[in-house]
């Protein structure tokens, strides 16, 4: 009896929050090195179990049965889904764990107006205000989150998708949320206005994100990680829950930041990424070079061997198009083949090769490439002059030197890899599509550059095959 | 809980979150994103408060389905960061870091 009333005390309960929020801000803090980053995330998780048990004690708490299903249906479809999304996957899943999370909140801000209006009408101020943000920025975000999913997933196209007026329709669906929500606040009791307000934050949530194209995209989801960090707080607000608070802000402040540093290696600023800039111009770009364009050439796999073989140095320039067609595992046989002949071979990581910041640092990594062999585009682009063959597997917009060159190209700007700078340049494709943000690469039209067309694991297994007969 | 007291810690946490991102390097820019993704799963716990004293067949469901989608975010946003950051210690084994390195075998094997 004793231990039981001294587990349900208040003060306890307070007391172990106090020590999850230790743990999820030394988790964060480990989490900024790569020495301890692992170590970091289990700190971080321990503290979420600290804080659930903590909750599941308070005495007010019941219904175990209920809880008991939600969390084991959670867990049935969360581990499964975390443990066997491909590696290549990874930036649409943690679109998809936003996603919920946002959605999580907008339904409890729900549920709790249904039981205040229950128990006899509107909550106070101080509860509805922070009850009505939750709602808005809940539902923005789980949509939101939908859609970056779902072009990242290729269910929708990766271009900007744009209606005219766009700006326009934007700020009237904010305007018809925040002005329900005014209502509700200024003594209206109507569960129709709050289902407004989330259906109105719910489209707003779509045609935020539609416009923003494919390449933008990380940040995006940084930016919408942010948003459901502050809406939990805000729940937090209205339940007077402290852990939601300090939880919450935590994760919106800290997610800011983040996307800003993201914005930031992309050369790209947020409030550009959200007016969807990307997508305005990038049907008038292509117009700009055709004067000056030459024929590509096309080459093959025994050509590609000997020029490889006999260089010095190459550098392999990854991207997606190489981690989609699963080919880093062949990619590390043939640098390995190169090295055995003397060939010094890097590999030039882009900030945003992949889909996300260092997704191609974990596609590498899980080919056992050589930690040391990894270079950093501000490392590695001096060393372009000197490279005899730059090997370029299905990257294409961060080695567009139109960002370098074209003052109105939509990428202008952003920094890239000096592939073009190489002696030779190599580019395996699979076809002439342009990339993931739709802009066209005159790269492949460059004299030194051959292009190599075909799946990219296939064409660096007949190279890798190539250069063992040398 | 005063609103004055919790709108001192929302604004304290704030600044705690501002500050405990620094300089991160690029390539940890998305584990971090997805380590404080599985953070704010912690709406978990509004979800949690409100079943008990919740009546009703809809307001229930919708308080289950806000559990089920709290954990999914919780559990499979720190699996998934786990999953990123394990990438990293295999890539890791140059000669001085070895010490430091067999300390994660031990924990596996135990």
């Amino acid at each position: 009896m004793y231990i039981a009333t001294f587990l349900q005390d208040p003060d306890f309960i307070r007391m172990l929050y106090i020590l999850a929020f230790i743990c999820f801000i030394v988790g964060l803090r480990l989490l900024n090195h790569p020495r301890t980053a692992r170590r970091g995330n289990v700190v971080a998780a321990v503290g979420m179990g600290i804080a659930v048990t903590a909750t599941l004690l308070i005495e007010s708490v019941g219904d175990y049965g209920l809880i008991a299903l939600g969390i084991a249906v959670g867990t049935g479809v969360g581990v499964p889904a975390a443990r066997n999304v491909k590696m290549t996957a990874m930036p649409q899943m943690v679109a998809l764990f936003n996603g919920v999370g946002g959605g999580a909140v907008a339904l409890i801000s729900w549920s709790e107006y249904r039981e205040s209006l229950d128990a006899g009408g509107n909550p106070a101020l101080e509860t509805l205000i922070p009850i009505l943000l939750a709602a808005i920025i809940g539902s923005i975000s789980f949509w939101g989150s939908n859609i970056a999913f779902a072009k990242l997933q290729e269910l929708l196209p990766g271009r900007p998708i744009q209606l005219p007026g766009q700006q326009f329709i934007n700020i009237a669906l904010l305007a018809v949320a925040v002005g329900c929500a005014v209502v509700i606040a200024s003594g209206t009791e109507s569960q129709g206005l709050f289902i407004a307000i989330l259906v109105a934050a719910a489209i707003l949530g779509n045609m935020v994100v539609l416009p923003i194209g494919g390449a933008d995209m990380p940040v995006v989801i940084s930016l919408l990680n942010a948003f459901t960090g502050l809406s939990a707080a805000a729940a937090g607000l209205a339940l007077d829950n402290v852990a939601l608070i300090v939880a919450g802000m935590l994760v919106g402040a800290s997610g800011s930041i983040l996307t800003m540093l993201m914005a930031e290696a992309m050369n790209r600023s947020i409030p550009n990424i959200v007016a969807g800039g990307f997508g305005g111009v990038a049907a008038a770009a292509p117009a700009a070079g055709d004067g000056d364009r030459g024929p590509v050439r096309s080459t093959d796999p025994a050509d590609v061997a000997i020029q490889l073989a006999y260089a010095t140095k190459v550098v392999v320039a990854p991207g997606y198009g190489m981690a989609v067609a699963q080919a880093q595992h062949t990619v590390r046989e043939l640098a390995d083949e190169l090295e055995k002949r003397g060939v010094r071979v890097d590999y030039a990581i882009h900030p945003v090769a992949g889909r996300m910041p260092g997704h191609m640092n974990v596609l590498l990594a899980e080919a056992d490439v050589p930690y040391d062999h990894l270079k950093e585009m501000d490392e590695i682009n001096p060393e372009f002059p000197q490279t005899d063959v730059a090997l370029v597997i299905g990257a294409n917009d961060v080695t567009n030197p139109a960002a370098r060159e074209q003052a109105d190209s939509p990428i202008y700007g952003m920094p890239i890899l000096d592939v073009d700078k190489a002696t030779q340049v190599i580019v395996l494709k699979r076809s002439m599509n342009t990339g993931f943000a739709g802009i066209d690469n005159p790269l492949f039209y460059k004299e030194n550059t051959a292009l190599l067309f075909g799946d990219a694991k296939e064409s660096v297994a007949s190279v890798l095959g190539e250069v063992k007969e040398l | 809980m005063d609103l004055l007291t919790e709108l001192t810690i929302l604004v304290l946490a704030a600044f705690v979150g501002f500050e405990v991102i620094s300089k991160v390097p690029n390539t940890l820019h998305t584990p971090l994103m997805s380590a404080t993704n599985a953070i704010h799963g912690i709406v978990l716990l509004g979800g949690l408060l409100l079943i008990g004293p919740a009546e009703g067949f809809l307001t229930e469901l919708l308080l289950v389905i806000a559990i089920v989608f709290g954990t999914i975010n919780v559990v499979g946003g720190f699996l998934v960061t786990d999953r990123m950051l394990e990438m990293f210690r295999q890539r890791k084994p140059p000669p001085q870091a070895e010490a430091g390195e067999s300390r994660p075998e031990l924990k596996k094997a135990a």
